[in-house]
């Protein structure tokens, strides 16, 4: 291969006035960062509130849940992602629709609304998984010692339930960060958006995606350590979450 | 909201979207799948052999395809691509690779990864105890592979392989990174044409959703049917 290797690019200044070319992929990994944590926040509120219909006794509520997982599993994640940025506003009220198109951040906020509901229909399947692998027993015996049902899941099953599905948690979380690279098509400047247009301005595309690579290998590394960590100090004496 | 839908716009351009578009959708869904189960079952064989280094090759590459997003890998291989062609074939100019053959090799390479997790688990799930009897009996490891172990693997974890076919079919609709008319690029272009984005990107969730929808459930019923009871 006779291509040209310069590592220096990196410390050389970039076009878009921020610094150097390692200025633009680090912002890019804070809008990374950025984004996953604010679309897992949004997938772990709607993930769970599914999940926990799915396991209620009542015939509507599970099949609205199920509803629900199935349409945003069905549809790719880019496709989701122009409905909310270029559909949605069309749809609303006309100064309504007006005033989502000329929000400053608005990338951001349609990437962490559309990834955020995307990734709650897998988060769903999972606690309402976790909850089922609790003993009936559990539930019961709840509603004996005179819990109400919202008392029963709060202070009962979810504790459980979240612990054993930390380890499939974990790794919808590294999928969520894998994701928000799907923004870079609605102008999101996430770490492969800064690859690509450093890319684009300085010709230099090995570095530059290498130099994107090791650090999507780095955080993934990062999260992984610290979920195992988490994972450790939630641990309940005696009872195995990883049977 | 609604009142000026026009359904029009969607008609005329059924054949455009299905015809191109979802035609290049299908035989990039198809080919990876093909392409990504055997390289995935010869990846997996590899990591759970006991050769030197090569586990640990398998392994290590397996993790990395996997930590790494789809959007980057594609990019990555678009570029990387025409200087690895130049390399195999000892030109002296980088080479010319189309998009087109650039994301089937891409996207066989990625699933792969996937496969061989897939086929791991499989391979797994077979008791010791029958590759033992298949030595005992005289067969050599590519006997025991191909007569044995790999039939039942495949058999187990068709539903999981199927699975993972359906997201890769929706994962195809970012080849649109590369202005490639897939069904989700063919939407696109017609909407930015005819300034219809509202109905072409409806329709566009809208097959998306039914093909998907239907092959999960089919999937489901697979699943009943061929699941052995033990």
């Amino acid at each position: 291969m006779n291509y040209h290797w310069n590592w220096g690019i990196l410390l050389e200044p970039s076009p878009d006035g921020q610094g150097t070319y390692l200025n633009m992929l680090l912002g890019g990994l804070r809008w990374t960062v950025l984004t996953s944590l604010a679309a897992w926040a949004v997938a772990l509120v709607f993930g769970s509130l599914v999940g926990v219909m799915r396991t209620l006794p009542s015939w509507i509520a599970v099949h609205l849940g199920g509803a629900y997982i199935e349409l945003f599993r069905n549809i790719p994640l880019l496709v989701q992602l122009f409905l909310w940025f270029f559909v949605i506003p069309e749809l609303l009220p006309h100064d309504w629709g007006v005033w989502v198109k000329h929000l400053r951040y608005g990338a951001f906020y349609t990437a962490v609304v559309a990834i955020g509901l995307y990734m709650s229909a897998r988060v769903a399947t999972q606690v309402s998984a976790g909850i089922n692998a609790l003993p009936k027993g559990q539930s019961m015996a709840g509603t004996a010692i005179g819990l109400t049902p919202a008392q029963t899941y709060r202070y009962i099953l979810l504790p459980m339930a979240y612990r054993i599905v930390l380890p499939p948690l974990t790794s919808e979380f590294l999928n969520t960060i894998k994701n928000t690279s799907v923004a870079l098509t609605i102008g999101l400047m996430e770490l492969t958006g800064a690859a690509r247009s450093m890319q684009e301005f300085s010709f230099h595309v090995f570095e530059a995606f290498t130099a994107a690579t090791v650090i999507y290998l780095a955080l993934n590394a990062v999260v992984t350590i610290g979920m195992r960590a988490l994972e450790r100090a939630l641990a309940v004496p005696g009872f195995n979450a990883a049977r | 909201m609604f009142s000026d839908f026009d359904f029009g716009v969607i008609w005329r351009a059924l054949p455009y979207l299905f015809k191109e578009g979802m035609t290049f959708t299908l035989t990039l869904t198809a080919v990876a799948t093909v392409g990504g189960v055997m390289l995935g079952t010869v990846i997996a064989l590899l990591r759970l052999s006991s050769l030197p280094v090569l586990p640990k090759l398998a392994a290590g590459y397996v993790n990395v395809m996997r930590a790494l997003p789809l959007v980057l890998v594609i990019f990555l291989f678009y570029f990387l691509m025409p200087y690895v062609g130049q390399w195999a074939l000892r030109t002296s100019q980088p080479i010319q690779v189309g998009a087109l053959s650039s994301t089937i090799i891409t996207f066989t390479l990625f699933e792969a990864a996937y496969f061989a997790e897939i086929m791991r688990a499989g391979i797994q799930s077979i008791p010791h105890g029958q590759v033992a009897a298949g030595y005992a009996i005289g067969l050599t490891y590519r006997q025991v592979m191909s007569y044995v172990v790999l039939p039942q693997a495949f058999r187990n974890m068709l539903p999981v392989i199927f699975t993972q076919t359906i997201v890769l079919f929706q994962d195809t609709s970012l080849v649109y990174v590369l202005s490639i008319t897939d069904f989700l690029g063919a939407a696109s272009k017609v909407a930015q044409r005819d300034g219809r984005l509202t109905e072409m990107y409806l329709f566009a969730a809208a097959v998306y959703f039914l093909i998907s929808f239907t092959a999960s459930m089919l999937v489901k019923r697979l699943q009943a049917r061929i699941s052995i009871v033990r």
